[in-house]
């Protein structure tokens, strides 16, 4: 795939910019026309590629507000997702386009011996904390669910592995000293509804968790600033869990005594609560519980599906998995549609949360071929040979099928 | 890096923009939408109630096929979760709408 200069040179610019102490408008010289479409692999699939600030093409899913999904192809490029390829998605479509690194606050209040309002230079005083972690909407992959279901319909592209940079919520909820009977801490972000009766999105994690030391106030995201589609200049970082929780353009953690029970939390993104998250397609749940961490999953990146590798002769096959934080213990991979399974070498560790890549060397008689791909992570959770489904398209993992033709 | 007339121009065309927006701000420009409603039965009234909140792709995204149960429950969702200010005695209307243009057809 082609990389486009402008986005690199555009961030170059704004950084001049900003050495003179001045402001720019971002994207609006660069549009691109969608002339360029894709065809992901469901009905319906057709889908433009629009160069929106900040990135290359992507894959829109919907305008406003937007949600663009990363093409395929960029996850063989990198096991990290660079910037302008990471993919982005709101709720909502009142959502920031100017705003102002000098003059952002964060407000920390509610249940706190001292309510904070910290400076992105407050952030970068404190003890700065970095690691790669994958972000991945709860609803990646919802085109193939069958049957369909409503939503954002959305192929393999709605994920990402960056290294965050930031400093942890423990540390500054440790500022701000969490109060005695705290149970959840809730999070919010500049976006917000076009209706006043339309649920302003906020979400909320157990104390427990917001004081993990790991869920982190991310102000970089590969060593640059963060684009402003994925929540400049500060995003909270969830890793494991799905994307939902990672409020982007964080702007006010209030620390509860109770649970926040807003359309968000306890209508929304719920999954059935069963250990599978699934129902006989087409029946609903009985009971749900919030999503939470992601489960295993692997793709094949090399070769696309339908695509063609050479017959006869060695050539290699590389891919990436992840799961919920526990760390991959092994990919293995099936030529032969799921008969016989081979271990592939994995890539070199950047961290329990982030994409593991995958590599292995296949030899393949002419002829089509399915060649599927498994991981396990360290805990035995693997995935499923046939779908999962469940009526809001969430955590689809199935043991992807890639078919080859060898020739 | 070659910057003596670039950095000329640029600083001309920024002291315009600082007046709008305060140092040190990063500004976005969104595209322009491209797609819209279909023509049809009940257009109107769908055109007025559904794209102010979201971009007609929303809709025109959907799975292919899908009954007016479909599409009426997702009227409906859009009223009672989202807080969509639909008439009652429009959502019908509307989910036949969708279902013309969008759904199944029937």
């Amino acid at each position: 795939m082609d990389r486009p200069a402008a986005s690199a040179h555009a961030r170059t610019r704004r950084h001049l910019l900003r050495a003179l102490g001045a402001s720019v408008a971002l994207g609006s010289p660069a549009f691109r026309a969608a002339a360029e479409t894709v065809k992901l692999p469901f009905g319906n699939g057709e889908r433009p590629l629009v160069q929106y600030p900040q990135k290359r093409p992507l894959i829109v899913v919907t305008a406003r507000p937007p949600q663009l999904e990363t093409p395929f192809d960029v996850f063989n490029e990198s096991v990290v997702t660079p910037n302008d390829a990471f993919f982005v998605r709101y709720h909502l479509a009142g959502i920031p386009t100017s705003i102002d690194a000098d003059s952002y606050r964060i407000a920390v209040k509610g249940k706190v011996s001292t309510p904070l309002s910290l400076s992105l230079a407050d952030l970068k005083q404190m003890e700065a904390v970095e690691y790669y972690a994958v972000n991945q909407c709860s609803g990646n992959s919802r085109g193939f669910f069958e049957p369909r279901v409503a939503g954002g319909q959305l192929a393999n592209g709605a994920m990402g592995n960056a290294k965050w940079r930031g400093v942890t919520l423990k540390s500054v909820l440790a500022k701000a000293g969490v109060q005695q009977g705290a149970r959840q801490v809730k999070f919010d972000g500049l976006d917000t509804p076009v209706m006043p009766t339309t649920p302003d999105f906020v979400k909320a994690l157990d104390v427990d968790h917001a004081l993990d030391g790991e869920v982190m106030l991310a102000y970089a995201m590969n060593d640059a600033d963060l684009p402003m589609l994925n929540g400049y200049p500060v995003r909270l970082i969830v890793p494991g869990w799905y994307g939902t929780y990672w409020v982007k353009h964080l702007t006010e953690i209030t620390v509860l005594d109770g649970v926040l029970n807003d359309f968000w939390m306890a209508t929304a993104y719920r999954i059935p609560d069963n250990t599978c998250a699934c129902v006989p397609p087409g029946t609903a749940p009985a009971t749900t519980v919030p999503i939470g961490r992601f489960d295993v999953r692997s793709f094949v990146t090399s070769v696309r599906d339908g695509g063609t590798v050479p017959a006869g002769k060695p050539f290699a096959l590389r891919g990436l998995a992840f799961d919920g934080g526990f760390g991959i213990r092994d990919v293995a991979v099936s030529a032969d549609g799921g008969k016989t399974w081979t271990s592939a070498a994995l890539g070199s560790e950047l961290g329990k949360y982030s994409f593991r890549e995958w590599q292995m060397t296949a030899t393949l008689p002419a002829g089509t071929h399915d060649i599927k791909v498994r991981a396990v992570n360290s805990i035995g959770q693997s995935q499923p040979g046939e779908p999962l489904w469940n009526p809001a398209g969430y955590m689809r993992n199935v043991v992807e099928t890639t078919r080859v033709r060898a020739v | 890096m070659r910057c003596t007339r670039p950095l000329a121009t640029l600083i001309a065309a920024t002291s315009l923009l600082a007046v709008a927006a305060p140092a040190g701000a990063l500004k976005i420009e969104l595209p322009p939408e491209s797609t819209s409603l279909r023509a049809g039965a009940g257009s109107d009234l769908a055109v007025r109630q559904c794209v102010t909140c979201h971009s007609a792709d929303y809709v025109a995204i959907q799975p292919p096929g899908k009954p007016l149960a479909f599409w009426k429950a997702e009227v409906e969702k859009m009223k009672k979760v989202y807080g969509a200010p639909i008439p009652d005695d429009q959502i019908d209307p509307i989910a036949q709408y969708l279902t013309r243009e969008y759904g199944d057809g029937k």
